[in-house]
């Protein structure tokens, strides 16, 4: 019997870890290390940032699902991983410590046969000086709506606003909180359900609006925009982000690194070295992702974290990690497997891996502060990776050491994705967008990088009720009910 | 005399990057929440992702 480990319940290591343990059975045994006791579904946060939604719609309880499908769950984060064991053992494992389940603080050793890494982001709040509590959690100046609990905050710091909004004039900031963040999708979603909300509770013509981010240009997104066709052209995704912000009368600073803030205000550096503040009575920002700080160990015991991950925390895979320049960048730098180049039992999965490089040019301040949205590895692509990860580990396992390793490079595959600018069924609107690839290919689509037949965008409210339908089967599907494996990553 | 419907350029300010874009107008807005077009656009925006989804796996 091989025992696999997946570090990490979100969307890519629940993918990977209720897939591995369908196409194992019982046979094999299948661990999930996971710090939280609930599953997200993080898209559906800020709805509940501005009251649409409950905390209880967005999450579920993980114990019961993993107990149904057999799963091994042990709520505890992962501290170290130990590839050639240790003195007197060649046993590969991991150290836990335990979150939850009346084993608080606990220490374990768990022996692993094979090993996904798939444990997300940390929540980097503190490298910007104010952003986060100095502890490494979001700060009193501004709020996040990047976990459930966040958002209920957000909610709850919002409807002040709009109730000073009814007879006074409040200002609205939401964006990055540093030149180094990815996720501008979940605030460019953000700041305009604030708006929708704001006209539906009547108060926005006092409500200042604006946006700060640092791409170098609206529609970025972090992964250099895209072109639609449209109207005979194909137009940039700028001409479309722009248009929006116009219309719903949305202010815009750009190419912004956020350098501090404090109690309503923040600093900020732009691209062109201009330096400036923002005054703001509530202010969504996100913070940079970093890697969760786990540790690796050789057998001697001594320290080979730098040689696992890259600097930011993230796992090396199988990715060309010395590509250099922005000019010399190519499609075949991202990764296909995700196996780590040292260790062929272990592979990573969602934010966990480490790119190759950037996929929005790197740009900096003249001061040399680098001002660019990090790649994004989050939705459909992290769902696809987690899944052809797992259908790795179980080859490996069933057919031997020489099975094929399924590929998911994300320069080869396309994304979904609804971006909610308000809810309602009625009045509600969506920018639902398809990339295809991710990653652009310049070689294969030269110019701008995607297949236009296959890059697509508009907004309106069917894009609305496809967000709302994906919310249910996102949901249904994670919690691993009947034909569960039928809907797609 | 008709009324004149400033919808389109409440937002814009001239040499402002407000200026530099295209903004809809209303005959778009309308039909972006008009539910007989959007539910043929509902229709035709899934086919669209089915295609990248299974393109993509």
């Amino acid at each position: 019997m091989a025992r696999l480990i997946v570090m990490g319940g979100g969307v890519s290591g629940h993918t990977a870890a209720t897939f591995a343990k369908k196409w194992l059975g019982s046979n094999h045994e299948v661990v999930v290390v996971t710090p939280n006791a609930n599953w997200n579904w993080i898209p559906s946060n800020i709805w509940v940032g501005v009251g649409q939604m409950k905390k209880e719609d967005v999450i579920f309880p993980l114990a019961p699902v993993y107990k149904k499908a057999g799963i091994d769950y042990r709520q505890a984060k992962a501290v170290s991983i130990h590839p050639e064991g240790k003195e007197g053992s060649d046993k590969q494992f991991i150290t836990i410590e335990y979150t939850g389940q009346g084993k608080e603080g606990q220490t374990e050793e768990l022996e692993y046969d094979y090993l996904i890494n798939a444990t997300g982001p940390k929540l980097n709040f503190d490298a910007t000086p104010g952003l986060g509590n100095g502890e490494g959690q979001l700060g009193p100046n501004t709020v996040s709506v990047c976990t459930a609990d966040h958002a209920v905050h957000a909610n709850s710091e919002l409807r002040k606003v709009f109730e000073k909004a009814k007879t006074e004039k409040q200002k609205i900031v939401v964006g990055t909180g540093h030149g180094m963040c990815t996720c501008q999708g979940a605030a460019f979603e953000y700041i305009f359900n604030i708006e929708h909300e704001a006209r539906k509770a009547g108060v926005r013509d006092n409500l200042d609006i604006r946006w700060i981010s640092n791409e170098s240009f609206l529609g970025d997104f972090g992964i250099g925009g895209l072109h639609i066709k449209r109207g005979g052209y194909a137009a940039s995704s700028k001409l479309f982000a722009e248009s929006l912000y116009v219309e719903r009368g949305i202010n815009w600073t750009i190419g912004a690194h956020v350098s501090k803030v404090e109690e309503g205000k923040l600093a900020y550096e732009q691209l062109d070295g201009t330096e400036g503040e923002m005054e703001f009575d509530f202010a969504m920002l996100i913070p940079p992702f970093a890697g969760v700080g786990l540790k690796a160990y050789d057998k001697a015991g001594e320290d080979i974290t730098g040689d696992l991950f890259n600097p930011a925390g993230f796992l090396k895979v199988d990715a060309n990690y010395a590509a250099g320049a922005y000019e010399n960048w190519k499609a075949s730098d991202w990764p296909r497997t995700y196996q780590n180049p040292s260790y062929s039992n272990m592979f990573a999965c969602g934010i966990a891996f480490a790119p190759p490089h950037l996929i929005s040019k790197p740009m900096s301040s003249p001061n040399g502060t680098p001002i660019n949205p990090t790649p994004p590895r989050t939705g459909m692509p992290s769902g696809i990776i987690g899944k052809a990860v797992a259908h790795s580990v179980c080859d490996l396992i069933t057919k031997g050491e020489g099975a094929k390793l399924h590929e998911a490079s994300m320069a080869e595959m396309g994304a979904a994705c609804v971006a909610s600018a308000g809810k309602g069924f009625t009045d509600g609107t969506a920018a639902a967008l398809t990339v295809y690839p991710v990653v652009p290919d310049f070689e294969k689509y030269p110019g701008i990088g995607r297949d236009l037949d296959y890059t697509f965008g508009e907004i309106g409210l069917a894009g609305h009720w496809i967000k709302h339908i994906l919310h249910h089967l996102f949901l249904y599907k994670a919690k691993l009910k009947p034909g569960w494996t039928l809907i797609p990553e | 005399m008709a009324s004149v419907d400033h919808s389109i350029e409440k937002h814009i300010e001239a040499y402002k990057p407000s200026f530099e874009t295209m903004v809809p107008t209303p005959f778009v807005k309308f039909f972006r929440t008009c539910l007989i077009w959007q539910f043929i656009r509902f229709v035709a925006i899934n086919i669209k992702m089915i295609l990248v989804v299974r393109k993509s796996h």
